[in-house]
């Protein structure tokens, strides 16, 4: 019997007891390893929770049968709010400035969403494409932002806290822990709500979801929301733990990174985003070390062997299933 | 008893072609009316231009007095109407109970960002429809796999699942098996026969099945209506016969 895809039975039969012990767990697990690790691996762990954030909102996108080949501009929409907020309104303390990322990407993503939602396919993604570049193409040129060059930003706090030398790498990491766990938490809820189900109906069927009553623009303008604030929380991540920004957040080979960690991950698993997402960094990293002048070669050809062997994503693993 | 669905003056054009001619029709609370015709008379477009997926050229339809003409199929099927169609609109990927699920999503009034789909209520009440049905055992079959008849009920079932006022039917029983028409039409009937309040219109080309389960025949011919009665007068009218059963032409 081929297999069923996933929202009758990973979806949960009652609350979200369970869902949430997982990820105060993982949180925690993950924090305390954070102790014993060098600061290396925790930048490149913030980073990965960054970038991975940006990839969920594509995953969830990618539900409802489109894919953005121009998140960066979210990335980009959230780093800038927050390293503004910081630099000129003085507000320094972490978690506020990825709220302040995540809600200034989605406000900025909201005049747009309603216009996207009519699109599919090519088209959706050329357009997003566009959306971004012009966004860079902006930021190149402001010098109020920076221009070419961008900006630093300085070292946040956190509740009021000032961050020590040795601890800034430490309580930044745990931030993105808990951001990460949270936003994964809260994507896994939304996947497997009614409003998830539906996304995944108008993937396969959207002139049916209109005759059972749903609105395919309404679900679709709220998932492009939805992942603008994804991907505005991993831009002010990324701004405080880089202490930079600039125009290349927006452009359009960072987006495609983001495509390829969400192909990467496939859109069964929440988790699988994020560890498509250190994969990805881990590959780099050590590519970018071993073959400088060849890395996205062996990075190429590690996605040549997932798509091959795991057409559903490394997420198909443990959920049991892939897509024909 | 009172009028759920009126056509006045209805007309609609594809060029040349004259899909819908000064369609006039009031179909009361309850009834069950079989819209026959040969094929390109205009019975589906009539079932369109209900459901908001056409507009007519012009003319109104109302439903229980409001005028529904110019909205979209969204917000009529909001109003209670609900269709099934020619060929199944399901979620090929998804399980039946998914399928069903999916319905009972679309028709919430709010969706919920957080109420889990697979809550115990909503199952509860996708499986009786689907023991309605008799479509329980296929409960978490993917729904490519299942055969054409499976898939025509569940298509009928999801639309039920809003309990509408009016059911429109595109030919249910087409793509399926002489032997298995009529049993999965009385299928269909019994699964209705539980909600009294919806009224059903059904596209059908069998004639048994039209005398057997129409409570009224609506015969269509080039966009017009030739003959609106009941079965056992309608069937026997004679342009019926010339032009939908070709009776007359035979003899």
């Amino acid at each position: 019997m081929a297999a069923i895809l996933p929202a009758s039975k990973t979806a949960p039969a009652t609350g979200h007891g369970r869902l949430i012990l997982i990820a105060v767990v993982t949180c925690v697990v993950l924090s305390l390893a954070g102790l014993l690790m060098p600061r290396w691996l925790s930048f490149l762990l913030i980073m990965s929770a960054a970038n991975g954030l940006v990839s969920l909102g594509i995953v969830g996108l990618m539900r409802g049968g489109v894919v953005p080949f121009g998140q960066g501009m979210m990335l980009a929409a959230g780093g800038y709010a927050a390293a503004l907020a910081y630099n000129h309104l003085g507000f320094t303390d972490a978690l506020g400035m990825a709220l302040i990322g995540g809600v200034a990407a989605a406000l900025i993503a909201s005049p747009f969403a309603p216009l996207l939602s009519r699109y599919r396919g090519i088209f959706f993604a050329m357009l997003t494409l566009a959306l971004s570049m012009v966004t860079y193409g902006l930021l190149m040129k402001l010098s109020m932002l920076g221009g070419s060059d961008g900006f630093n930003v300085g070292r946040p706090t956190l509740f009021g806290q000032e961050l020590a030398d040795g601890r800034v790498v430490y309580t930044l990491y745990v931030l993105a822990i808990v951001l990460a766990t949270t936003m994964a938490l809260l994507a896994r809820i939304f996947f497997d709500s009614t409003r998830g189900l539906v996304t995944l109906a108008v993937k396969e069927n959207e002139l049916r979801v209109e005759y059972l009553g749903g609105s395919v623009r309404q679900a679709m303008t709220i998932n492009f929301i939805l992942a603008a604030f994804c991907g505005g929380i991993g831009g002010a991540l990324a701004v405080m733990a880089l202490g930079h920004i600039e125009p290349n957040f927006s452009f359009w080979t960072t987006s495609g990174e983001f495509v390829f960690v969400a192909i990467l991950a496939g859109w069964q698993s929440v988790a699988a985003v994020f560890i498509a997402s250190t994969l990805l960094e881990v590959v780099r990293s050590f590519s970018s070390a071993y073959f400088p002048n060849t890395w996205q070669l062996v990075l190429g050809i590690f996605l040549l062997l997932v798509i091959r062997f795991l057409p559903g994503g490394i997420g198909s693993l443990w959920m049991g299933r892939k897509r024909k | 008893m009172s009028t759920l669905l009126e056509a006045h003056g209805v007309n609609k054009r594809f060029g040349a072609v004259v899909a819908a001619e000064d369609i006039n029709i009031r179909i009361a609370s309850g009834e069950r009316v079989s819209l026959i015709g040969s094929n390109g008379a205009g019975k589906t477009t009539f079932v369109n231009m209900i459901t908001g997926y056409l507009k007519p050229d012009t003319g109104c339809i109302a439903l229980a007095g409001h005028d529904i003409t110019p909205l979209a199929p969204r917000i009529i099927t909001r109003l209670g109407v609900a269709r099934s169609f020619q060929i199944p609109q399901l979620y090929g990927d998804l399980s039946v109970l998914d399928n069903m699920l999916v319905a009972n999503a679309c028709h919430d009034d709010k969706l919920s960002f957080w109420q889990p789909a697979r809550r115990p209520e909503a199952i509860a009440r996708a499986e009786t429809l689907l023991e309605r049905f008799r479509l329980g055992e296929h409960r978490d079959r993917r729904v490519a796999e299942l055969p054409g008849g499976v898939r025509k009920l569940l298509d009928i079932a999801m639309a039920m699942t809003g309990r509408p006022k009016l059911l429109l039917l595109d030919e249910p029983t087409s793509g399926v098996s002489a032997e298995e028409k009529f049993p999965m039409m009385q299928t269909i009937m019994d699964a209705l026969g539980h909600e009294d309040a919806t009224t059903v219109l059904f596209v059908e080309h069998d004639m048994d099945i039209v005398e057997r389960h129409a409570s009224r025949v609506v015969a269509f011919y080039a966009g017009r209506i030739i003959a609106d009665d009941v079965p056992s007068i309608a069937l026997k009218a004679d342009d019926v016969r010339r032009y939908v059963t070709g009776e007359l032409l035979q003899e």
